[in-house]
């Protein structure tokens, strides 16, 4: 069968600058690049391009450009170019589109749409580089209130918490969705940082066992690696019901990416499809998800706090309040530009809700119960810069998850093509030559830095608001004002519009 | 423009009190005099007092002040009272036409005790039925607002210069143990007497000078505990704190000025395990009560009274003490001006709380 489909992205290669040095040959997994003996010249096959620039960074004279292929169909504002395309794509395969990272449809960012408050006279603005200013987060469940003795001693026993030097955790990617080296880069940087990352779905290599002091382990449908060594090697343990980029369905990982580490950490036959089953079949309602999790806390002797994670869906107020009611310690939501290692592209563009709206009814409604103090919410789903966090956090977030902007700081080009396994980053690969480039140390310095900027610049924003303790901006929704928001938003997201 | 008590208005202040620990009482011209010295620090928008020991004759009932926007808000005001209270003495508190004071609301007291039959059938502790009472009056009664509700003391105050509420009041002829003083600065024209300080629930009353820039947290931690805050000012959100942790949670007091400005993360490390402990505890559990942004406040309640100052000391509060006297003021010269040779002076250190407390009561 010929293909309809046209190329993505047209390579183009400046003659006069490419001195046929075959970089590119040899970077491109992809083989876009090759070199033909008849002239002996370097040349591209346009249409196996996915446009990761690993070729452009690494073209020595700066000879390449990827560039959209200009080719348009006849102008039509209801059958676009990507809409005729996949048509096109399922008519050839007759399979599930499947793609990888967030949700990349035009739906509105709210992040964009709030704005921040600074203090002006009445209010003196705090300096961070004179005056300290305290990021140090707590995640876990808090009692109501705190008992002393007669001579103020404390008598009150607190469950086991997490302690973060900043409201930032790496969020759940697993071992198999990425590589190994990507699984190190995140451990050494958490460690560092003083900060924990998450394992996903996928177990944890025999090698990180080391950095399980900054390890959330999670617990998914499919309970691939799942050991009592692997609960209590970690610092907590987390439930996924569900994630962002892919409500309602389990996690994907295509036979090509399960080598024999990953067969070995999943406890899987190596080249294996790891699908996992869409539900927990042990948890078919809120009781059940209760008996989960103090089957984890009875595993590991109540030493761990147990998050949930869930996708943000239409009841994630409702849903959320019965997760702080079942006995989790902390709550993660996953708003729907959440990325993935594969979802089938129809979920990932379709299904759940924002983050922000979701993070405002979840705090706004565990309120109103009375249980907000007692747990902790952890908000994700496309956290791109500081700004977002400082704004998740007026919201009503303790802290956020991050995983696009930590995969973009170790290379990441956000082509969207995780799901093939020939990620030539480095990153979402379990190809040895590929796996090989992203190197741990440098890896986690990346991370470190960035992490480190952004903390510098939530120090910052805090000072200008005359705060200097990441606690009085939890929930603190006057220091949000909206911009192009309808009154039914601002409602939702409790806040007022700017110049209110 | 929103009234003030729809609408959050910032303001800039001076705040005095003086104590006698032995429980001696004394007049309120004293405290007219040490506020009076700040006048630079008030713009005439707001001035207030809060006096303990000054109705020994009623000391058993719950004095109420009230402004009434107008007869009909007495008339529905005293309804409310009246189902809920047997009033032993009611009538307008005394005042003095003062040049500078205008638009006064009508200013009423009443002496009330809780009715036996609405206590026992609401099951509440009288202290929480008069909380309850006041919070509902506010709400639900038009034009009336509930200035103070404690036994054996009261606030006095109203939009002009402290001095001239004081004058207007005539606080010269009430004698109290602890008197609190407010002068305020507010960042627009309120003109609503309920907006000046003290603040108060009970007989725990909160003079304020600061914003907090943890207003949003704040408010949002107490609205889990069942408190609205409806005036949406600062010093509300002070005064609902101190009354959860210490009257609702019976929490000592000066853990409850520890939670309000604790120490820093980097303090806490270096300290001994215990009480590293204690502080790392009391932050995880109630960070959202941590005050933040610049305040100093002084905060009264019948056993005594805390001065205490934001963690980074962003407003000048000072302390003095002559024997059983204490002295607390935005300015020095405040104290001074009443007490010009004290036994003791000095700047209470960021978030180190001054206490005093009446004789034989602890802490």
């Amino acid at each position: 069968m010929i293909s309809y489909i046209l190329p993505e992205f047209l390579v183009l290669r400046d003659e006069n600058r490419c001195i046929q040095c075959e970089v590119c040959v040899r970077q491109c997994a992809n083989d876009v690049h090759y070199l033909d003996t008849k002239d002996g010249k370097v040349k591209s096959d346009d249409a196996k391009c996915v446009n990761c620039q690993r070729c452009v960074t690494f073209c020595p004279t700066h000879a390449l450009t990827i560039i959209q292929n200009p080719q348009e169909f006849k102008a039509n504002a209801n059958w676009t170019k990507k809409a005729i395309t996949e048509v096109q794509r399922q008519a050839e395969t007759g399979a599930v589109l499947l793609t990888g990272m967030g949700n990349p449809e035009a739906y509105t960012v709210y992040w964009d749409k709030l704005v921040l408050n600074a203090s002006q006279v009445t209010n003196p603005s705090i300096d961070p580089l004179r005056e300290p200013m305290e990021l140090k987060t707590y995640l876990g469940r808090k009692p109501d209130m705190l008992e002393f003795d007669k001579d103020g001693k404390l008598l009150t026993k607190l469950t086991p918490q997490l302690v973060l030097n900043a409201p930032i955790m790496f969020s759940a990617m697993s071992f198999g969705s990425v590589s190994l080296n990507t699984c190190e880069s995140l451990a050494r940087a958490a460690t560092e940082l003083g900060i924990y990352y998450n394992t996903g779905e996928g177990g944890l290599h025999s090698s990180l066992y080391r950095y399980g002091k900054n390890t959330i382990a999670q617990v998914a449908s499919g309970r691939f690696g799942v050991n009592p060594d692997y609960l209590n090697a970690a610092a907590a343990l987390e439930i996924k019901i569900g994630q962002g980029a892919k409500p309602g369905i389990g996690g994907h990982l295509p036979g090509e990416k399960v080598k024999a580490e990953v067969a070995a950490t999943r406890m899987i036959p190596e080249g294996s499809d790891a699908i996992s089953p869409a539900p927990h079949h042990d948890i078919y309602s809120i009781e059940d998800l209760r008996q989960l999790i103090y089957a984890l806390k009875e595993a590991t002797d109540y030493t761990k706090p147990v998050s949930v994670k869930i996708a943000a869906v239409n009841n994630v107020a409702a849903i959320a309040s019965g997760i702080a009611r079942a006995g989790a310690d902390i709550i993660a939501i996953d708003g729907f530009r959440g990325g993935t290692g594969a979802a089938p592209l129809r979920i990932r563009d379709n299904v759940g809700i924002p983050i922000e709206m979701a993070i405002a009814a979840v705090d706004t409604r565990l309120k109103e119960e009375g249980i907000r103090h007692q747990v902790s919410l952890v908000a994700a789903g496309s956290i791109r810069n500081s700004a977002d966090i400082v704004k998740a956090i007026a919201l009503g977030a303790d802290a956020v998850y991050i995983a696009t902007s930590a995969l973009i700081a170790i290379g990441c080009h956000m082509c969207q093509k995780c799901n093939t396994g020939k990620c030539n980053w480095g990153i979402a690969t379990q190809d040895p030559q590929l796996v090989k480039r992203l190197n741990p140390n440098i890896g986690a310095r990346r991370l470190v830095n960035l992490i480190t900027a952004w903390e510098h610049e939530i120090k910052e924003i805090l000072g200008g608001m005359g705060i200097n303790s990441i606690e009085s901006l939890r929930g603190n929704r006057e220091m949000l004002r909206g911009v192009g928001l309808t009154q039914k938003e601002l409602d939702i997201l409790g806040i007022k519009a700017a110049g209110e | 423009m929103l009234r003030e008590n729809y609408e959050r208005v910032p303001s800039g202040c001076a705040i005095s009190g003086a104590m006698d620990r032995s429980g001696q009482r004394f007049s309120g011209s004293d405290i007219i005099q040490s506020i009076a010295m700040m006048r630079e620090r008030s713009n005439g928008l707001g001035g207030g007092f809060a006096a303990y020991g000054i109705y020994p004759e009623y000391e058993d009932h719950y004095a109420f002040h009230m402004f009434y926007n107008d007869e009909p808000a007495r008339e529905a005001g005293e309804r409310f009272l009246n189902e809920h209270f047997n009033i032993a003495e009611a009538g307008p508190i005394p005042t003095k036409k003062v040049r500078s004071i205008a638009n006064e609301p009508m200013i009423w007291r009443y002496f009330a005790q809780p009715k036996e039959e609405k206590l026992s059938s609401s099951g509440l502790h009288p202290d929480e039925f008069v909380v309850q009472c006041v919070i509902n009056l506010n709400k639900k009664v038009d034009g009336a607002f509930v200035v103070s509700s404690g036994k054996n003391m009261g606030a006095f105050k109203g939009v002009g210069y402290p001095e001239d509420i004081g004058e207007f009041y005539q606080l010269y002829n009430y004698s109290g143990y602890i008197w609190t003083a407010h002068g305020r600065f507010p960042t627009n024209t309120p003109g609503w007497w309920g907006g000046a300080h003290p603040f108060t629930l009970l007989d725990l009353s909160v003079v304020h000078n600061g914003e907090l820039s943890s207003y949003g947290s704040n408010r949002r931690y107490l609205n889990e505990f069942g408190y609205e805050c409806t005036m949406q000012t600062d010093t509300e959100v002070v005064a609902y704190l101190f009354d959860l942790f210490t009257r609702r949670q019976g929490m000592p007091i000066d853990v409850a000025c520890k939670i309000m400005a604790p120490p820093m993360w980097d303090e806490i490390e270096r300290m001994p395990e215990d009480e590293k402990a204690f502080y790392t505890a009391l932050r995880m559990v109630y960070g959202k009560a941590l005050l933040n942004g610049p305040f100093s406040i002084i905060v009264a309640f019948k056993n005594g009274m805390i001065a205490l100052n934001d963690r980074i000391k962003l407003r000048s509060l000072v302390a003095a003490e002559k024997g059983d006297m204490l002295y607390v003021a935005s300015e020095e010269s405040a104290i001074i001006e009443i007490c010009p040779n004290p036994d003791k002076i000095w700047a209470p250190k960021a978030g180190e709380p001054v206490i005093g407390m009446l004789e034989g009561v602890r802490v």
